[in-house]
């Protein structure tokens, strides 16, 4: 991690942890906020945000690896997450998942080589009367069909086209 | 998509600013006492009476206290409380002041699943509207003296997080870890606070039942399961959606409604519920026979059960937090068994031992989602065994 870039995420996480007046109950919210911008949770930002927190790294740790949705590997800029549970499993989602992997060439776990897609799958989204469901970050499609698939990718693509200087901003 | 039954009590007229603004002119007590009356239980999913935990929470000492809502909505099959989330948002908020004002909270917080992450931004909106008519802050709702805010926690993707103690551990920034009950929120809660932690739908439902009267809505549901509940309806049916039906409706019932008529079994509770089948629908779905959350999941005639037990089992497996053994190990374990009973390599002896197994993760789990992990095994297993045992070849 760049100096600059270790700066920046102090400043990020320190704005954050004033909200709560660095109680811990704002080190979820400092998390999920590193997550978005940075993909990630590097050991780096590990140690800055029980600095910030005044807490041991190994607490952050244990609360990183607890949550499905915080993760210390690098994910893509996008996560697709497919629900793989049981209204979804009879609406078929097999052949949604099967898709997917041959779209993004790639398997459930992965990601692109290109770093934007994470390929995963999820449990129950609430979506269970219109499965197929799956996630795309934080925005949600029901009923995907394996026709569906490619059209949702592209969508992404070109979002990521339009919105290439403005990452890492606190949401 | 979403189909409806009507105007019974959740989606019935109610104006939320008019109905605060005259609870919040009545005492405490016979707020409380209102509620008692109804006879409400947690729509959550355990049934605890609501009017006892208020007034538990209510009469605890504690410099500062809280409302938290519930809206973790991670049971497989269950999507109402979205649907409030998305519809009904303000009648929500407007359930967590008539709380807060009944137990004497300063604070809520909205523990929302991360998976909801796109609901936020109606939620912070509804929440803003809310404070500009001062239905939030101070002398909150024409209350002079009466402060009380709302603001919204995401959670990160962890089931068992819906579990009220693991939700306050995941709140105060910790792994979402169940704790040891009692002591149990109501005295020490959030921060170590007196908290009262219920779902959506009760906040909601409590609402309507103070700006309506106990005996209205005890005109609906049974004598122990007053009222009515929204399900959450989905599989293998012609018209899946949420629904508002009365407590103690049967299942074959439920079924017409819904266009499920075919089913050859139900799950009635989500992956921790039981799998009712067909020489059962006659029963009803109430607290004192066929309990639920709301999630009902319906199976067709030609669905594999075993499948549906490994789907389930999986999900376990996966969202157990790993804290206690029998959960830890036990989920594990009826898993490879369940793997064992697809290869037909199963030997009887050991699927008695699954069985008894399970037996021991309903007595000997920490928390509930270990407690009710083996349910939907134990069930399939006694009402498919011979689906299950059969031969592929020999069926
Ligand atoms: C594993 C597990 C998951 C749970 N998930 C939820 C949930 O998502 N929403 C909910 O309201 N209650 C859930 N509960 C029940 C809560 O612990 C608690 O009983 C409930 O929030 C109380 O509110 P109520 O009395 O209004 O139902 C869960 C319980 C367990 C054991
Ligand atoms: S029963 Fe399962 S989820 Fe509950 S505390 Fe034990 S290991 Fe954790
Ligand atoms: S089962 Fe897929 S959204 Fe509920």
């Amino acid at each position: 991690m760049l100096a600059s870039e270790k700066d920046q995420l102090r400043h990020e996480v320190t704005t954050i942890a004033k909200r709560y007046e660095f109680h811990r109950s704002g080190l979820m919210p400092a998390l999920q906020h590193v997550q978005r911008a940075y993909h990630h949770i590097s050991p780096e930002a590990m140690q800055e945000v029980a600095d910030i927190f005044q807490i041991h790294p190994a607490e952050v740790h244990g609360v990183v690896s607890f949550y499905s949705f915080l993760s210390t590997g690098r994910k893509g800029r996008f996560i697709i997450r497919l629900c793989q549970t049981i209204s979804c499993e009879m609406a078929d989602k097999k052949a949604v998942a099967v898709q997917l992997e041959n779209d993004l060439g790639i398997k459930f776990g992965e990601t692109t080589p290109d770093g934007m897609f994470t390929l995963e799958y999820t449990n129950c989204l609430g979506m269970c009367d219109q499965g197929p469901a799956m996630l795309v970050n934080d925005e949600v499609y029901t009923k995907v069909t394996p026709e569906a698939v490619a059209d949702i990718i592209e969508t992404y693509v070109k979002k990521f086209g339009a919105h290439v200087t403005h990452e890492g901003g606190e949401k | 998509m979403t189909r409806r039954k009507t105007d019974l009590v959740l989606f019935s007229e109610l104006t939320v600013e008019k109905a605060l603004k005259r609870a919040l002119g009545r005492e405490r007590a016979e707020l409380i006492g209102e509620i008692r009356d109804s006879g409400l239980k947690g729509r959550g999913g355990a049934g605890f009476p609501t009017g006892t935990k208020w007034n538990l929470a209510g009469a605890a000492q504690g410099e500062r206290k809280f409302v938290v809502c519930n809206a973790d909505e991670g049971e497989p099959g269950t999507f109402k409380d979205r649907v409030l989330l998305t519809e009904y948002a303000e009648h929500l908020f407007g359930g967590m002041v008539l709380a807060a004002y009944c137990i004497g909270a300063g604070e809520g917080i909205v523990y929302l699943r991360g998976e909801y992450e796109y609901l936020m931004r109606g939620l912070k909106e509804t929440l803003a509207s809310m404070r500009e008519r001062h239905l939030l802050g101070k002398d909150c709702a024409g209350k002079k003296g009466f402060e009380f805010d709302i603001h919204i926690h995401l959670g990160a993707g962890a089931y068992v997080c819906g579990e009220e103690t693991a939700l306050i551990e995941s709140l105060e920034g910790h792994r979402g870890e169940p704790r040891n009950r009692p002591p149990f929120p109501v005295t020490t809660g959030y921060l170590g606070c007196p908290t009262a932690v219920n779902n959506v739908e009760t906040f909601i439902t409590a609402l309507h039942i103070v700006e309506k009267g106990a005996a209205w809505f005890k005109k609906f549901g049974t004598s122990k399961s007053t009222g009515t509940k929204l399900f959450s309806v989905s599989g293998d049916c012609a018209r899946p959606g949420v629904y508002e039906f009365p407590m103690g409706i049967t299942v074959a019932n439920l079924l017409k409604e819904v266009g499920g008529e075919e089913a050859k079994a139900v799950q009635v509770g989500g992956a921790s519920g039981r799998c009712v089948a067909r020489h059962e629908f006659g029963s009803t779905i109430a607290f004192e026979d066929v309990s639920t959350g709301g999630s009902i999941i319906v199976f067709g005639p030609t669905r594999n059960m075993l499948q549906v037990a490994k789907n389930f089992m999986e999900f376990f497996a996966e969202e157990s937090c790993g804290q206690c053994t029998p959960c830890r190990y036990g989920t594990e374990t009826l898993l490879e068994g369940i793997k064992l009973l697809e290869q037909k390599k199963c030997p009887m002896k050991y699927l008695r031992e699954l069985v008894s197994l399970g037996e021991t993760m309903q007595i000997a789990s920490k928390c509930g989602l270990g407690q009710s992990a083996p349910n939907a095994f134990i069930s399939i297993l006694q009402n498919f065994k011979h689906e299950i045992l059969a031969h592929p070849q020999g069926e």
